[in-house]
């Protein structure tokens, strides 16, 4: 099975630049642990960096004192090495399910997942961030049901991680990443076989476009 | 082997990271140090603090540097690369208080690459030479932009507010750049 939806230059660009607040950098770093096409595009991204980090002018007042830099790191190198040497820990996981950072960030694979109710019969699990600008949330969507319409207030990143959806612009499978602005108005709905897993990252509330909606839009939390 | 050590050539970099890794080799550390210290330094700086902070934040990269050189893999990119990664990742954990999310190459639902060909140490080489003069000559509009989102920790929007640009138009500059950029790491022999 392979992606057909992938990141965009603009998101994959602030996330190698590492000014993509953490909420939308979990939906790319977990797209990138699915798409080795992507990975490809996020190293040459990253090369820019390192390219730039060459670039940057010797400031001669950074530079006089690169002696004693230099000495006090020694100085810890040789500290930290008459103490134990740090054994890095080796991540044990399950074949097939979440992925990492994902995995971590909702504390379980799918079958441990605890899922709260959205009315519906959908389901959602909210995920803290430190950021501020977004939120972060699994949502699982009965088979063969749809999302209630909604536009947005701004950007929303749709990747699917079980099942599938299809909506006015294509059909979103495992690793497929959604990338709608505000102009977008949609009506995801999942694919039959089986009910569909996705994160979602908004930053902003989205705006349904039923009043009903709009009114239990706070109740519902979403 | 008898060959000069030159601060400014990523191939002695790679031998010089390397040695780190596979030895232990406190001087080539050292001649690194030099090299990197200063930069990564003045990048701690330009993303907001103050010196004594980039300071501190320079020397964890560094000693990070120290403890991680056997993972560096040499035909997986360059040296700045790699220290620019590791620099970034501290930067957000200190300044932002967010974690950075990140893949894991060991994670059993990790995808991996279908069997692609892997780029020879030569390549990687060519490559960041392309990149370095594809970047010196990026018109200045361009390269200001990224700097701006590589450096000071700028998103695309803030970038556009403070340059009273539309939106718009720093996504679609950054994409020039990132195109041509790219472009120039294709000529390089790179498949991607």
């Amino acid at each position: 099975m392979s992606i057909s939806h992938h990141i965009s230059d603009d998101l994959l660009l602030s996330y190698a630049a590492g000014s993509l607040a953490e909420g939308w950098s979990i939906a790319v770093a977990t797209h990138l642990a699915l798409c080795p096409s992507c990975r490809h595009r996020l190293a040459v991204a990253e090369s820019v960096g390192g390219g730039l980090l060459e670039t940057m002018e010797d400031d001669a007042s950074v530079q006089s004192s690169v002696d004693q830099s230099w000495a006090d790191v020694r100085s810890r190198l040789q500290q930290q090495d008459r103490e134990a040497p740090a054994i890095r820990e080796t991540s044990v996981g399950r074949g097939g399910g979440l992925p990492e950072p994902l995995r971590s960030y909702v504390g379980g694979d799918f079958e441990t997942l605890k899922w709260r109710p959205l009315g519906r019969g959908a389901y959602q699990i909210p995920i803290k961030t430190e950021d501020r600008e977004t939120m972060v949330r699994l949502l699982r969507i009965p088979a063969g049901k749809p999302v209630p319409e909604h536009s947005h207030g701004g950007r929303e990143l749709t990747l699917v991680l079980a099942g599938s959806f299809h909506d006015g612009t294509g059909l979103f499978a495992r690793g497929d990443l959604e990338d709608a602005d505000a102009s977008l108005t949609h009506q995801p709905v999942a694919t039959p076989e089986a009910d569909c897993i996705c994160l979602a990252v908004t930053d902003a509330p989205l705006k349904f476009r039923s009043w009903i909606m709009r009114a239990i839009q706070p109740l519902l939390g979403i | 082997m008898s060959r000069r050590i030159g601060v400014d050539d990523g191939s002695d970099m790679r031998e010089l990271l390397c040695a780190v890794g596979a030895r232990r080799d406190i001087d080539a550390y050292e001649r690194l140090f030099r090299h990197f210290a200063p930069r990564v330094k003045a990048y701690m700086a330009k993303s907001g603090g103050n010196s004594q902070q980039a300071e501190e934040l320079m020397q964890e990269t560094m000693i990070a540097v120290w403890n991680k050189a056997g993972r560096f893999d040499p035909s997986k990119g360059a040296v700045s690369t790699w220290i620019f990664a590791i620099a970034r990742n501290l930067r957000i954990d200190a300044y932002r208080r967010e974690r950075r999310p990140e893949f894991d190459p060991s994670d059993p639902a990790f995808v991996p690459d279908d069997a692609a060909p892997a780029d020879t140490e030569l390549d990687v080489r060519e490559a960041s030479e392309q990149l370095h003069h594809a970047i010196a000559a990026l018109p200045a509009e361009q390269a200001s932009m990224l700097k701006l989102s590589f450096f000071e920790d700028q998103s695309h929007s803030a970038i556009a507010a403070r340059l009273n640009l539309p939106l718009g138009t720093v996504k679609s500059r950054m994409r020039l750049a990132f195109d041509k950029l790219r472009a120039s790491l294709a000529r390089a022999g790179d498949v991607s």
